[in-house]
């Protein structure tokens, strides 16, 4: 691949997928493009399918149609035959790797330090010595203000910081993507700016993030892109501007309508 | 008699009702009178245990310490030692592999294990081990061939089963299929955000298991293996039926013999509760070693943090 269609190309590229529980179309011919650098927020009503969609990208769930390109190169699947086949494990381990993964309920381990949380996946996945793998994790913490709380284990952190050492954890492993499904949903409301805080710091840093939130006035802040959800499918994409003050469907000026007193309410 | 009553129902002698001198009293645990009566059965039930196990010539104490240390006994319990070890090591090995089967996406697998688990259940262990040390009977010799049709590699069942191999199989197919479930158990009780973490950290199944997923579930399945495990000592006493001679066996071929029946289940007894003993302290230890992160420690002790994380190399 040449560097003139690379950086015409974009990072993310999904292209008609669906996903299907049952008879429910959790993800319902989704199609969307992400570029290199940007912030991308999913907004939408509860069960609209943010976060399937989510986990759809990095194949946290199997799609049933369409496909997920990644520079360019389609994930997950292969071509085999004149078909599509699931590609092996170890090689779909790899593509997971250009994804990190930031979890409303944290999901850090609890018997394990905070150091340790986020030096165990560089360790285990890429092989990294212990000094390494404790230097980059060293950095990470302070990077999302941890520095002195690097030997306390999950149990001894508050929420905030607790979802701080998750973020760090993903970070050690260098992802290309971030995706981060309701951060701060878990949070109590005093905790919320310190995870958002770290957030914007990554987004000055120039790092691409897809990320489910809730938080409309952080959305409008931060947010390249805004894309609402309503029953699996994409209804409003845009600039924040545009999609929060001035959405074009019904549905979406209902529902923004209803965030917005309340986001008024709190601030 | 009257003012005494009063003043023990309120509490107060004159001279303290001001707030300040309450304030100042000195604060005892409550002694009421559940304390006095439980101490008070706690010493007779003390004196009578004396009174049955000391002053009791038939328990006949000198029987008992002429045997506890006597070569027999120690070949006895040294068997009975050397099978639960084994015993628990392919048990679990064993139970591991089926727990594994059990959940796999292979149909066949779990198919097999459920099988085998079931079967297990069913069978009372006694027979488990007959049928074991007697296979020859059934299955003359064993080989690898394809049934029905011709064997590439034939050895006679019964070079293969002795007393021991058969006590160390019987005990141990059935501590596998038990364990097995516990271990599914302790998989189960996961919460499902530590296997989403992994996977998004791109973790090859057996290193998060290893490192991540095994050490959480071992914290919570402890006390029910310590259970499994102890309850193998005991068990161990079965293969007496194939004619093993472990502690209990030995102890009945002595009293058949002297008519001690008592004083020498004693011996086996005191031997048990020292083994159960050092496997409790052993689980207590494992508890301890596996509960970290979970019960809060102090809060000035990052310099007990670091000392856990050197001790501990990832
Ligand atoms: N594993 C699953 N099995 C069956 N149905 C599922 C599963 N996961 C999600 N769903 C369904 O798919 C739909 C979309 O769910 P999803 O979690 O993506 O919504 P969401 O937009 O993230 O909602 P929320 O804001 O409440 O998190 C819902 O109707 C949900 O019940
Ligand atoms: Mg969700």
């Amino acid at each position: 691949m040449t560097t003139d269609t690379k950086t015409t190309t974009p990072l993310l590229q999904l292209v008609g997928v669906s996903k299907h529980f049952g008879e429910l179309r959790a993800v319902d011919d989704v199609s969307l493009n992400i570029t290199a650098g940007s912030v991308t927020c999913l907004v939408g009503p509860s069960g609209s399918g943010k976060s399937t969609l989510l986990r759809t990208i990095n194949m946290m769930e199997e799609i049933n149609d369409g496909a997920v390109f990644f520079e360019g190169h389609m994930i997950g699947h292969e071509v085999r035959n004149g078909h599509r086949v699931p590609v092996a494990k170890s090689v779909a381990r790899k593509q997971t790797l250009n994804f990190g993964m930031v979890f409303q309920h944290f999901n850090l381990f609890p018997h394990y330090t905070a150091l340790e949380n986020v030096t165990i996946a560089p360790m285990l996945v890429k092989g990294l010595k212990k000094r390494a793998a404790q230097e980059i994790g060293r950095r990470v913490l302070e990077q999302v203000g941890l520095g002195n709380r690097m030997d306390h284990y999950p149990n001894e952190l508050s929420g905030g910081q607790q979802q701080r050492v998750a973020i760090a954890r993903a970070l050690a492993m260098e992802p290309k993507v971030l995706l981060f499904d309701e951060p701060t949903s878990a949070l109590d409301p005093e905790l919320v700016s310190e995870v958002l805080g770290v957030m914007r710091g990554l987004a000055d840093l120039g790092a691409t993030m897809i990320i489910v939130t809730h938080e409309m006035r952080f959305a409008e802040d931060v947010a390249d892109e805004v894309i609402m959800m309503d029953a699996g499918r994409i209804i409003e994409q845009g600039p924040p501007r545009d999609i929060l003050h001035n959405p074009s469907t019904a549905r979406a000026r209902k529902f923004f309508a209803s965030v917005g007193t309340l986001s008024a309410q709190k601030g | 008699m009257s003012s005494l009553l009063t003043r023990r129902k309120s509490g107060l002698p004159a001279d303290l009702r001001t707030q300040k001198d309450l304030a100042a009293l000195k604060i005892r645990p409550r002694f009421g009178i559940a304390q006095w009566v439980s101490i008070g059965v706690a010493i007779y039930l003390g004196l009578t245990l004396i009174q049955f196990f000391v002053f009791n010539e038939n328990w006949k104490w000198d029987v008992v310490f002429s045997y506890l240390f006597s070569q027999v006994i120690m070949n006895g319990l040294l068997n009975t030692i050397y099978l639960t070890l084994l015993t628990t090591f392919f048990g679990l090995i064993l139970g591991v592999i089926t727990a594994w089967a059990r959940m796999s996406s292979l149909v066949v697998l779990r198919t097999f294990a459920v099988l085998y688990i079931w079967l297990m259940r069913a069978m009372p262990p006694l027979v488990m081990l007959l049928v074991v040390f007697f296979f020859g009977a059934l299955v003359p010799t064993l080989g690898i061939g394809i049934p029905f049709g011709p064997s590439f590699a034939e050895v006679p069942t019964n070079d293969v089963i002795s007393r021991f191999s058969a006590a160390i199989i019987g005990l141990s197919i059935y501590l596998g299929a038990y364990s097995a479930e516990i271990f599914r158990g302790g998989i189960l009780a996961l919460p499902s955000g530590q296997f989403e973490a992994c996977k998004s950290l791109g973790l090859p199944p057996f290193k998060a298991y290893q490192k991540i997923l095994g050490p959480q579930l071992i914290r919570v399945i402890i006390p029910s293996l310590a259970n499994d495990v102890i309850t193998i000592f005991k068990s161990t006493s079965l293969v007496s039926v194939i004619g093993y001679t472990e502690l209990l066996t030995t102890v009945q071929t002595i009293y058949a013999r002297n008519f001690e029946t008592i004083p020498l289940l004693m011996v086996a007894v005191i031997w048990y509760l020292v083994l159960t003993s050092i496997a409790m302290f052993g689980q207590a230890r494992l508890e301890k070693r596996f509960g970290r992160g979970f019960a809060r420690r102090n809060q000035g002790s990052p310099k007990a943090a670091l000392e856990n994380a050197a001790k501990e190399d990832l």
